[in-house]
């Protein structure tokens, strides 16, 4: 956590509310996000026990499993879902625009334009904590390997219609989420924690009632007073006030309140002879106590999307979300061409691939909200990783060759304390109408001030394009990073993984070896 | 029992590997150096002996530093074995004193170089080399701070290959979440060593059993704090390193470390306990005043090569520290007294480097709480383990306490190698030596 982080939190203890850590809205956010908000059985893993679910705040989907061992139930609840879900991921399929990219001949290696489709909008889901990712990742794996009966006649207990795709599609979602500033998949309590410093734990932040009580306490009440009552609040029945936003619930609540309702709810069942209107009841029941619990978070959620809407959105977010729209895109081509579902574990190329990938984008990520947000690129100065100050003096200077370019020296007064070596030599960065100028750091002036030489970006002339170069007065803001990311080098094939790391995968070299994972009978976890 | 000769030791050590990688049936080698054990010596030996059999050579180095450093190695042992430097196009990619090595070629194509028998650069750049002949031998220097993705980019371009690191020193890291693939073999975050041997368990794996850097005061605790399962000796004997001030002591805790430090070749200078922000400025001065007393009090060294005391400059001192501020804040104080050609960085930039006095603020001093970036063994490791002569850390008193607090709670994930001895063991065993060593002193 950075000083100023640390600091921001202090002053949120103080103050009873938390501080702003951001100027703008550093995640994209849908127009119409699709907000999830599950419950799981205690003491069985990924066997919901409902969930709220949709795209209007004043009328969630409820569904509920009123018996979730049965797994007939709860295979009918994940096809409710994916009737839910689906046409909503969908939705976004076919409305594309055309854009170049560049693309290598495998053949020839050759570098060529090609056209491509991009979808104009992607899908959103927001789902109340981190746990909740992680729960729409454990339930995506659940569903991805099962076959429908029209995939597979013979399979005697087989997955309703499009549940195995609703998988495919939770499970891109869950590694998407994965990627730093990604937005496919957002939990409402890391979307206020990125913009919000409450006066409590990380840890204590990952209740959505409690962190909300900080940002916005009700009624003008303190903000620590309020999250502890969301957090320990109970009534005269020992039930929390706030019930925690899942997908674990409370186990005062499943002992006392659900275990009895559910035990009536089976009773009912297996009563001979059967009594419809009772079994009714006793569903109905469980329904509305399982409803009970998910409303609180359903509306933190959407309050939640609220407060962050009230942000003016990040320049550099909008870019980000491209990327998101490829990698939904991308995703929606696998699917449409038939290709198997993500396999259990990635092969050793895809792995290195990916953490590659996700960490060229943290770099970028880190680099973008400092440049869309003063109050982040305050913390890198703090950090000596960035320097703000005034131009004193610019003079003009040359390359000696044959068509001089120009090298001016600019020397900037700053209060800030760079992490520059003495000697110069460190190149440094600025954003230049949001294209970054590169200079070297050239020495300290005896009064501390420091001496640049601009590099580029001034034209290729004799003389720098006006504006290019600042001039004397100007507020400069230089950064010791670089403002743009670049990927890393391409890796082999999978079918050319070298011996240190075991070879090609079997599947891929052996025409007799089984493809890994494409199916499994059990919703094996 | 005959006593142990280092010199005989490390040689069989060497033979062995040599013969493995030159005449050996596996497609690897894998050798473990502790810090100091010659594994410089070891990969310019091996590069010199693989050019000699006519094996067309590819030398992997983690950094452009190491890589130019053993570019330099080379051309001093056999000037006249053609060698090849790849370097990325930026414009100072390379130390600008190999252009006057006129065995040396530079470029920034493969193709350039394709035809010389040792072609040296750092595993970032040799990733992008492409649709290359694929080289008949290639050593992969400090293997184990090198990514397993990284390893993965590179390995199609060599046929068979000599691993060279030190186990002991920083693991490589990742600046996201790798959890994911926790386990796997393949695991791309894990050590580059750590993947090979799990897909390739039969390479014979190698060790050199000295080290000549390390004095006969450190060597014991460092092996046995951070190498516990596979021992190492120094080279040099009780009394082979003497350091001596001409100056006496002003009696002040600076001094009084220092001549601590020399007689027993560690020294703690224990300032107050207290909480503090990690550019403890009271601790940062102390680390200043530590060094700017032994330039002061003219310091000589004696070493087995020289029996002649030398005068310890400010080019043999180095400062660690475990982060890039605090190692900022150090410089600044220095500057202030100052004192100027002193070394100050991070354990991560310190690894493989070599000084007569090292100065190091503990990673856990001031701090109040034990994060497993702060415990990490081979960040005390590397801290620890720089010096020829002696070792002086600056700790803020209470670390015995906070270890206590703060037991290891790191996850524990199915299939990954626990590694021993862990940072906290390792901090304890440390702290334990030091104690014996300590100068309170309240500034």
């Amino acid at each position: 956590m950075s000083l100023l982080n640390t600091l921001a939190r202090l002053q949120a203890v103080r103050a009873g509310r938390a501080q702003p850590l951001a100027t703008v809205r550093h995640r994209h956010l849908a127009g119409r996000p699709l907000v999830l908000v599950p419950l799981t059985t205690a003491g069985e893993a990924g066997a919901p026990l409902g969930a709220l679910v949709g795209t209007d705040p004043a009328e969630p989907r409820l569904l509920v499993v009123p018996q979730p061992r049965d797994r007939d139930l709860r295979w009918a609840f994940l096809a409710d879902l994916a009737d839910v879900v689906l046409p909503y991921v969908d939705g976004y399929a076919d409305d594309v625009e055309y854009v170049e990219r560049s693309e290598t001949d495998p053949e020839t290696g050759r570098k060529s334009k090609v056209e491509a489709e991009l979808c104009r909008d992607a899908p959103q889901l927001i789902v109340p904590s981190r746990a909740g990712v992680e729960y729409v990742r454990l339930l995506g794996r659940s569903m991805r390997f099962r076959r429908t009966a029209e995939e597979d006649p013979e399979n005697p207990y087989p997955a309703p219609a499009r549940v195995p795709l609703l998988g495919r599609w939770f499970t891109h979602f869950g590694e998407r989420s994965r990627v730093p500033g990604s937005s496919l998949l957002l939990s409402a309590t890391d979307l206020l924690s990125r913009h919000w410093a409450s006066g409590q734990s990380n840890l204590e932040d990952q209740h959505l009632g409690a962190l909300l009580a900080w940002i916005a306490p009700p009624g003008g009440a303190s903000g620590a007073e309020a999250a502890l009552r969301a957090e320990l609040g109970r009534d005269g029945d020992g039930q929390l006030l706030v019930p925690p936003a899942g997908p674990a619930t409370d186990p005062a609540f499943d002992n006392r309140v659900l275990a009895p309702a559910m035990a009536r709810y089976d009773a009912a069942r297996t009563a001979e002879p059967p009594d419809g209107p009772a079994l009714a009841r006793a569903e109905e029941h469980v329904r509305a106590l399982v409803e009970a619990q998910m409303r609180p978070a359903w509306d933190a959620v959407w309050r939640s999307v609220e407060l962050l809407r009230e942000l003016p959105a990040g320049e550099r977010a909008e870019e980000r979300w491209t990327r998101d729209r490829w990698s939904y895109t991308g995703h929606r081509d696998r699917v449409r061409a038939g290709e198997p579902p993500q396999p259990r574990r990635d092969d050793a190329v895809t792995a290195a691939q990916k953490l590659a990938t996700r960490e060229t984008e943290q770099v970028r990520l880190d680099a973008q909200e400092a440049l869309d947000d003063p109050l982040v690129m305050a913390g890198r100065r703090l950090a000596g990783e960035a320097f703000a100050g005034e131009v004193t003096e610019v003079v003009m200077e040359w390359t000696e060759t044959k068509r001089p370019s120009p090298r001016p020296l600019v020397t900037v007064a700053t209060e800030d304390r760079p992490q520059l070596a003495e000697d110069g030599g460190t190149k440094v960065f600025r954003s230049l109408d949001g294209r970054p100028q590169s200079a070297r750091f050239v020495r300290f002036d005896e009064d501390g001030r420091l001496v640049l030489r601009l590099l580029d970006k001034m034209g290729r002339g004799r003389d720098p394009e006006p504006g290019s170069v600042p001039e004397k007065g100007d507020r400069v803001c230089w950064t010791l990073f670089e403002h743009d990311a670049r990927g890393g080098p391409k890796l082999p094939d999978p079918e050319r993984t070298p011996w240190t790391h075991g070879g090609p995968p079997g599947h891929l070299t052996s025409p007799t070896a089984p493809a890994p994972d494409a199916v499994t009978d059990e919703d094996l976890l | 029992m005959t006593a142990f000769d280092p010199g005989a030791a490390a040689a069989r050590a060497t033979a062995a590997i040599l013969h493995d990688t030159l005449h050996g049936t596996e497609r690897g080698v894998v050798v473990d150096s502790p810090p100091g054990a010659g594994k410089s010596t070891l990969v310019v030996r091996a590069a010199r002996e693989l050019a000699a059999a006519g094996r067309r050579l590819m030398v992997v180095a983690q950094t452009n530093a190491q890589v130019d450093d053993l570019v330099l190695r080379l051309a001093e042992k056999d000037p006249g074995l053609k060698v090849g430097r790849l370097h990325s196009s930026d414009g100072d990619a390379y130390d600008p004193a190999l252009r006057e090595l006129p065995s040396v070629t530079l470029s920034a194509k493969p193709g350039d170089l394709a035809e010389l028998p040792v072609t040296i650069s750092t595993a970032a750049k040799w990733a992008y080399v492409k649709d290359a002949e694929p080289w008949e031998h290639a050593i992969v220097d400090e293997a184990y701070q090198m990514r397993s993705d990284a390893l993965l980019a590179v390995a199609g371009l060599f046929e068979r290959a000599l691993f060279v690191g030190d186990p002991g020193q920083l693991d490589p890291f990742s600046v996201v979440g790798a959890e994911q693939w926790a386990g796997l073999s393949y695991d791309p975050s894990a050590s580059a060593v750590s993947t090979l041997l799990a897909h390739n368990p039969q390479l014979p794996q190698h060790r050199l059993p000295v080290s000549w850097r390390l004095p006969a005061t450190a060597a014991p605790l460092v092996s046995r704090a951070f190498y516990p399962y596979t021992q190492f000796r120094s080279g040099t004997g009780p009394g082979e390193r003497r350091l001596s001030y001409g100056v006496a002591s002003d009696g002040s805790g600076p001094d009084r470390v220092l001549d601590e430090a020399a007689e027993a070749g560690w020294g703690l200078l224990e300032l107050p306990a207290r909480h503090t922000p990690r550019t403890d400025p009271e601790a940062v001065r102390a680390v200043a005043a530590v060094v700017r007393r032994a330039l002061d009090r003219g310091a000589v060294t004696t070493d087995e090569h020289a029996r002649r005391p030398a005068p310890l400059t400010a080019d043999r001192i180095a400062v660690g520290t475990a982060h890039r501020d605090q190692a900022a804040a150090v410089r600044s104080a220095l500057a202030g007294l100052g004192v100027t050609g002193v070394t100050v960085d991070t354990a991560n930039r310190l690894q493989g480097r070599e000084y007569d006095l090292t100065v190091v603020l503990h990673p856990l001093s001031g701090r109040a709480d034990a994060t497993a970036f702060h415990l990490e063994t081979g960040r005390l490791c590397v801290l620890a383990s720089r010096h020829r002569h002696a070792c002086v850390v600056v700790a803020r008193a209470g670390i015995a306490d906070l270890l206590d607090d703060h037991p290891s709670t790191e996850p524990v994930q199915l299939g990954v190698t626990v590694k021993f001895p862990d940072g906290w063991e390792a901090n304890y065993s440390v702290l334990a030596h030091l104690a014996e060593h300590r100068v309170s002193w309240r500034p």
